[in-house]
């Protein structure tokens, strides 16, 4: 059975493996495009941190992890789970979700490794420049025990990520029109672009809430890089993980309770 | 095409825009809630000023600075610059170029006819910020009132003919998405969208002084914030109407020629 899925796994990435190197100048246009987006991530914090030594506890250095592991999800979100469902989107509106229920494997599974633009995966390379650049600054490196937190964490932002997108995903079955969903997704994304303790002195601490429990923006880019400076304590670790399969588990209920709504388009 | 035809014509494009808008209000609603980026920047600055005020800024100064570009930024956003690229790319472009009236008309009226709908939008988000921060978030005096409005449509206007600009540069190139990606960046880091331009250094705030971006955005806001004094308002308005010019003959230069070279995809 996995051995099984393993190898459709396979299949959807060398599908679309082959097809990114039809179009391999887009290695460079991406990067280049990555390089300069990165810009309106640390256009801000220079401006910050010219007027203030420490924001909320972090530093320079340290709040340059946090966008380090924005950048690196955004990597991730843009090359691997967006392409694919965005695609899940177009299916719902032509009716041709069909299709890819007819065939013999698991419909969520199909739909999620339909697609990858392994180009756009650039802003991971961007994202571990940056991390390189933050201990530089920071002048130690990490501990060994924080980064295997932080790769722990990777998985679980991953997971979560996804996750998150399931659920926007399966309002496409209610309201057709979602193209602009996968859009406001990424807005909100936007939120993660800073220590989650910035968010303490507003509205009396009710979005350090929203993020955190909610949309658990924090757990995606803040607790990783508080794994890499060693201290996050291991009580959130242990929550992040625990956190992260709930909210898989009930991104994958909601799925089988959408899809029982779909009504193909021409029918 | 003369200018009578156009005055014939205009009221009925304006009627039909509008109807647009309101058949299309969800969407709208979609993209409205994805204008992230100015509460997402106004947390993190309302974090900074929170001990104590950063230049001229407090903490309710920026809630109402931040506050106002989200209203300003509703109200002079354009989008023709990805209708073009996608129309040349569609070759649909050719349906409007046989119409009596020029194709940028139709993309202005289409523009301006969405302002109402994004004005119902705009309204509120003033409000909040003269309940959360006092009269000091609008203008003054009727004169205020009036700068303001000076710089409004003078905003738009840079915004307008730049997307006209961007657009008709696919009419060069194929496709002109990844210029303006480029623009978009500029934009966001130049313009105050993400920090008021006042908290940069000196040397860099003289070079966006030249730039078109600070009048696209900065200046309508600082005009609702009053943060300058008449004659300092004066002077950055015409420099802000020599940008409308100056973008008016690029984008007619660019667009005149663009369209002699057109010849549309599968027309």
């Amino acid at each position: 059975m996995v051995r099984r899925y393993l190898r459709l796994l396979g299949v959807q990435l060398k599908a679309s493996g082959l097809q990114a190197l039809q179009y391999r100048a887009d290695f460079f246009t991406e990067g280049v495009t990555s390089l300069f987006w990165i810009f309106t991530a640390l256009a801000p914090l220079f401006v910050v941190y010219g007027k203030r030594p420490e924001v909320e506890g972090w530093s320079f250095g340290e709040a340059l992890l946090v966008v380090g592991w924005f950048t690196l999800l955004q990597g991730l979100l843009e090359g691997a789970i967006n392409p694919s469902l965005t695609g899940v989107v177009e299916h719902i509106r032509k009716g041709t979700l069909d299709f890819v229920l007819l065939k013999p494997a698991d419909a969520q599974f199909l739909v999620s490794t339909q697609r990858f633009l392994p180009w756009r995966a650039f802003n991971v390379l961007t994202g571990v420049a940056l991390f390189a650049y933050a201990f530089w600054l920071l002048g130690r490196p990490p501990s060994l025990t924080g980064m295997l937190a932080s790769v722990v964490l990777l998985g679980t932002s991953t997971l979560l990520l996804y996750s998150l997108w399931i659920l926007t995903v399966s309002a496409a079955f209610f309201v057709v029109r979602v193209d602009n969903l996968t859009y406001l997704f990424t807005s909100i994304f936007d939120f993660a672009r800073w220590p989650s303790s910035v968010f303490k002195g507003v509205a009396r601490g009710s979005l350090t809430f929203l993020f955190t429990y909610i949309i658990p923006l924090a757990l995606m880019t803040t607790f990783p890089a508080e794994a890499m400076l060693g201290r996050l304590p291991l009580l959130s670790l242990v929550g992040a993980v625990g956190g992260s399969l709930v909210f898989a588990w009930l991104a994958r209920r909601v799925w089988r309770y959408s899809i029982g709504h779909y009504t193909s388009a021409s029918s | 095409m003369s200018l009578r035809t156009v005055a014939r014509a205009l009221p009925t494009m304006l009627r039909v825009g509008f109807a647009e808008a309101v058949a299309y209000r969800a969407e709208m609603l979609v993209w409205v809630l994805s204008t992230t980026m100015p509460l997402v920047n106004m947390v993190l600055w309302m974090a900074v000023a929170k001990t104590a005020p950063v230049g001229n800024y407090g903490r309710e100064d920026f809630v109402g600075y931040f506050l106002a570009t989200f209203a300003v930024r509703q109200l002079t956003s354009a989008w023709a610059a990805w209708l073009i690229n996608w129309e040349v790319k569609q070759g649909t472009l050719s349906m409007r170029l046989l119409r009596p009236i020029s194709p940028l008309w139709a993309y202005a009226s289409e523009n301006v006819a969405g302002i109402p709908m994004r004005l119902v939008v705009a309204a509120p988000v003033v409000v909040t910020s003269v309940v959360l921060v006092g009269a000091k978030a609008i203008p003054q005096t009727a004169l205020g009132w009036g700068l303001f409005l000076v710089a409004l449509v003078g905003g738009w206007a840079i915004t307008f003919m730049a997307n006209i600009a961007l657009g008709a540069l696919s009419l060069f190139m194929d496709s002109s998405q990844k210029m303006m990606e480029v623009w978009m960046v500029l934009f966001f880091v130049c313009s105050g969208y993400m920090f008021p331009v006042e908290l940069l250094p000196g040397g860099l705030r003289a070079v966006i002084d030249w730039l078109p971006f600070r009048y696209q955005m900065g200046l309508p806001v600082e005009m609702m914030t009053g943060a300058h004094d008449l004659p300092t308002a004066l002077g950055l308005l015409a420099r802000q109407w020599a940008w409308v010019v100056a973008m008016f003959v690029i984008a007619m230069g660019l667009w005149r020629h663009g369209v002699k070279r057109f010849a549309a995809f599968g027309g």
